[in-house]
């Protein structure tokens, strides 16, 4: 073939990126998405593309693929795929090497299919859009690949809808409509992010075993060292459009080189199985004593046809002391955010108790448990969804304290303290929260719960919307309060390992039951359920006990 | 799926019954009550008046009167015509398929040329189609459905002599092609305010619709521009716009009474009209519930629809 000699790129080379920049419309903070940037990837290897949000990671995907949305202008460079430039094709040779050259998946697999069609036609689409095979070998094709990927009773599946499915069996959807017509190269954008661990470990598992099967070539975009070591034969770091640094993974994780590499590898929570030291002089007395409780979801309708139930917290018991923190951990489904939110009292319990300070609050009305409300409070996941955007800063801190009665004064001078406190100047108390950062808007949403000095403050995975850098940080900030004002912590996650950092005790929940308890040193190196040793035996480029990510093909 | 149904069965009986209770008592908290007209007749006595009501059975207490009107309207008598003794649901039925005919037809036409205009006012956004198509919504929407009949005869029946200025046939003439004929005017002109209420409707579902997940898998697919929009859009955009079509219900009908007296439609619209001038109480409540009826039935359709579209509601 012509084309091959004439290949700027060599043989070994499945895509090669040279120079792209991709600009951005006038007005955003950058002017470029992505500069300059170049990089190889290699035949029948993992390509890991990692940074932080806004580093220009998915840019230089849907680049890639031709799906740059219409206001993103691709400025220069060239993208070989093939030895083919795909930069400037066409939009129609563009659409005939999308599905059949390059495929892709993507990040949330429970939007990513179309609700309405079912399983196997969304897979025989990609045949017949390229021309492929009969209905009645699209069919054979799509169940084949069905099988292939490990999908339970593929006839039955290659009929089922979407909403059917779980999460990691319908990324296992995405994935065999990608492998569909065989291509050379699959682009995977965070494909395991939106998954529990569990879940996340076997999709992983099952790209590369296709991978290293078929030869193929897999470039892999993900925020996360522990996926890429787990998966990755070499690793790009980039940064603000920027490629900081390149080169095979065990280079880059063992020795990396740029300082933007250091910290982020450095910032990567790792297994501690360590304990905290216990506080002297803490009071034995607990704080919080929850014994036996207990949430049902009724669903369908009372009155006609079959009721549902789910058990969403079950006979669920512990203790807390003051100044410690208590780690929820479970996958979701687990009944760990409903137990936040009973203890809060943002849900009815249907049975036990909650002893808070020596009092069961559970049976309280709203009206008793009124003046008890300040005592606990909540931080909240999402540090953009939590905060009223019509209001200033100064306004959702002191709205709560000033209900309860305080003088305005006071409490302005408070939430200016505070502010200060948890590490933003003064003058945020009359912005808006959307003229703040991620991490900034958490750092506001702490020091608003901190406003009514609580004693039990339930961190419902406060930190899992943020980066990891942001992410070491804000636990930085929950453990120096918690050490000033020895607050009580209930901090629930789906991440073991931010769990290990700066907790006391770990309860490990599945299917609204308390399957283990105990220190983080037994949780993760001496764990006692089987449950518990999945969970931890999942987490990605860990092997517990270790300081380090370590090189799954090491 | 079967408790949904019967459940919102229920629903639908509840509300039956609040609608006949407060049309029962409007109707006869009206001054002069069902007998008003009579008070003007000359060769009427008030002892004529006196003996009527009691014939009618209208001097007893209000509930117990209601109470006897809803027994009979659930064993299907809905009472006989002030005007001529006729009964309630023979004189609905004379009127019903004018108006059905009307409001199918214009329902059509704004459906298909209000999801037409939506769909592609979404993907040429901010278009030189998409912003007329904007300001003509508005105006459709702003203007009253009469002043558009009244401009359409104008212009197409006085002016052009294209169509005809009213009725439903010429005497002596059942041809379909002359109803067809009748129908274009009075049905363009009803479906003008509900094409620009698709046509937004359709355009925000359209752009949710795109900017979702698996339109991107789609192209990621590598399917061509015109199968994303067919198969994976519109199906997608259409399902909010089934319940639309069940809400809109209402406003159709109201929209035929309108309708119906600018262009002399012999239908349910003008029945109501010309029963309301002669207290015509029997049929005006006849109406009243049957239209309710209507309503509710086509909302219950509507959900029905979706449950049967949507796989996620079927199959749950």
């Amino acid at each position: 073939m012509i084309a091959s000699i004439q290949a700027v790129a060599p043989h070994d080379v499945a895509l090669s990126v040279r120079d792209l920049t991709v600009n951005l419309p006038q007005g955003m903070e950058r002017t470029h998405a992505v500069k300059d940037i170049s990089f190889d990837l290699k035949r029948g290897q993992i390509l890991c593309i990692i940074g932080e949000s806004g580093s220009g990671k998915s840019v230089t995907a849907n680049a890639i693929m031709g799906l740059l949305p219409k206001v993103i202008r691709l400025s220069s460079g060239v993208i070989q795929l093939e030895g083919m430039n795909i930069v400037g094709m066409s939009p129609d040779k563009l659409r005939n090497l999308r599905g059949r050259v390059v495929s892709m998946i993507f990040q949330d697999p429970l939007s990513a299919l179309n609700p309405l069609m079912t399983v196997g036609a969304q897979i025989d689409e990609v045949m017949a859009a390229h021309g492929f095979g009969t209905p009645q070998t699209c069919r054979n094709r799509a169940i084949e690949l069905l099988t292939e990927v490990g999908l339970p009773d593929p006839e039955l599946m290659y009929y089922q809808y979407p909403f059917r499915l779980s999460g990691g069996q319908r990324q296992r959807v995405m994935i065999a409509m990608a492998l569909a017509l065989e291509p050379t190269v699959l682009i995977a954008d965070e494909p395991t992010t939106a998954l529990d661990v569990t879940t996340q470990a076997q999709i992983l598992q099952l790209i590369r075993d296709i991978q290293r099967r078929k030869g193929m070539s897999v470039m892999f975009i993900t925020h996360d060292f522990g996926v890429v070591a787990e998966i990755a034969d070499s690793v790009v770091v980039m940064e603000k459009g920027h490629v900081v640094e390149q080169g095979s993974a065990e280079q880059v994780l063992k020795s990396p080189k740029h300082p933007y590499t250091q910290r982020l590898i450095a910032a990567v929570p790792h297994l501690t199985g360590e304990d905290r030291p216990r506080p002297e002089a803490a009071s034995n007395e607990p704080i919080l004593k929850v014994e036996g409780l207990v949430k049902t979801y009724r669903g369908g309708s009372a009155l006609f046809g079959a009721q549902r139930t789910v058990t969403a917290v079950n006979e669920v018991s512990f203790e807390l002391a003051p100044g410690r923190t208590l780690g929820v951990v479970g996958e979701s489904g687990s009944g760990k955010s409903s137990l936040g939110r009973l203890l809060i009292k943002l849900l009815d319990s249907d049975g036990g108790g909650i002893l808070f300070e020596g009092c069961d609050i559970a049976k309280l009305s709203e009206a008793k448990f009124r003046p008890l409300r300040p005592r606990i409070q909540m931080i909240f996941q999402d540090p953009f969804a939590s905060l009223n955007p019509r209001s200033t800063v100064g306004h959702i801190m002191t709205v709560g304290p000033l209900a309860h009665g305080m003088p305005y004064v006071q409490a302005r001078d408070e939430a200016r303290a505070l502010l200060a406190h948890v590490g933003l100047d003064a003058g945020a108390f009359g912005r808006y929260p959307h003229e703040f950062s991620g991490g900034q808007r958490q750092r506001i949403g702490i020091a608003r719960a901190l406003m009514f000095k609580p004693k039990l403050l339930i961190a419902d995975e406060a930190v899992s919307a943020l980066d990891v850098s942001i992410q070491a940080q804000i636990l930085q900030l929950l453990d120096q309060i918690q050490r000033e004002t020895g607050v009580s912590m209930v901090f629930i996650t789906h991440d073991l390992r931010v769990a290990s950092q700066i907790c006391d005790e770990i309860a490990v929940m599945q299917t609204g039951r308390i399957v283990e308890r105990g220190p983080p040193s037994q949780i993760f190196l001496n764990p006692q359920a089987a449950y518990t040793r999945q969970l931890v035996a999942a987490i990605p480029g860990e092997r517990p006990g270790n300081a380090g990510p370590v090189a799954a093909n090491a | 799926m079967r408790g949904f149904l019967l459940n919102r069965l229920l629903q639908s009986l509840v509300l039956l019954v609040i609608v006949s209770i407060i049309g029962f008592g409007i109707l006869n908290l009206l001054p002069g009550g069902p007998l008003a007209q009579f008070g003007l007749d000359p060769g009427m006595t008030q002892q004529d008046i006196e003996r009527l009501k009691g014939l009618l059975g209208l001097d007893r207490p209000i509930w117990i009167q209601y109470l006897d009107w809803a027994w009979r309207l659930v064993r299907g008598d809905w009472g006989h015509s002030f005007r001529d003794g006729a009964p309630v649901l023979d004189v609905i039925g004379s009127h019903l398929f004018a108006t059905l005919l009307l409001m199918g037809s214009s329902t059509v036409i704004a459906i298909s040329i209000g999801a037409w205009i939506g769909i592609r006012g979404a993907t040429r956004r901010y278009s030189l189609f998409d912003y007329l198509a904007t300001v003509g919504a508005m105006v459709a929407l702003s203007v009253p459905t009469f002043w558009f009949g009244l401009v359409g005869i104008y212009v197409f029946s006085l002016k052009l002599g294209w169509l005809p200025a009213g009725n439903m046939s010429e005497i002596g003439d059942a041809s379909i092609l002359g109803y067809l004929h009748h129908l274009i005017l009075p049905s363009i002109v009803l479906s003008l305010v509900h094409v620009a209420i698709w046509s937004r409707y359709m355009r925000t579902a359209t752009l949710d619709a795109i900017s979702q997940d698996f339109v991107k898998t789609a192209r990621a697919k590598g399917l061509s521009e015109r199968r994303i929009l067919m198969k994976h859009v519109v199906g997608n955009a259409l399902l909010p716009m089934i319940t639309l079509a069940g809400m809109q219900l209402p406003s159709v009908l109201t929209g035929a009474l309108v309708t119906e007296t600018v262009f002399t439609w012999p239908g349910m619209g003008r029945l109501f009209l010309d029963s309301l001038g002669y207290s015509d109480y029997p049929v005006v409540m006849g109406l009243l519930m049957f239209s309710a009826i209507l309503v509710l039935l086509g909302n219950l359709i509507a959900d029905i629809v979706v449950a049967i579209v949507d796989p996620r509601i079927r199959l749950a």
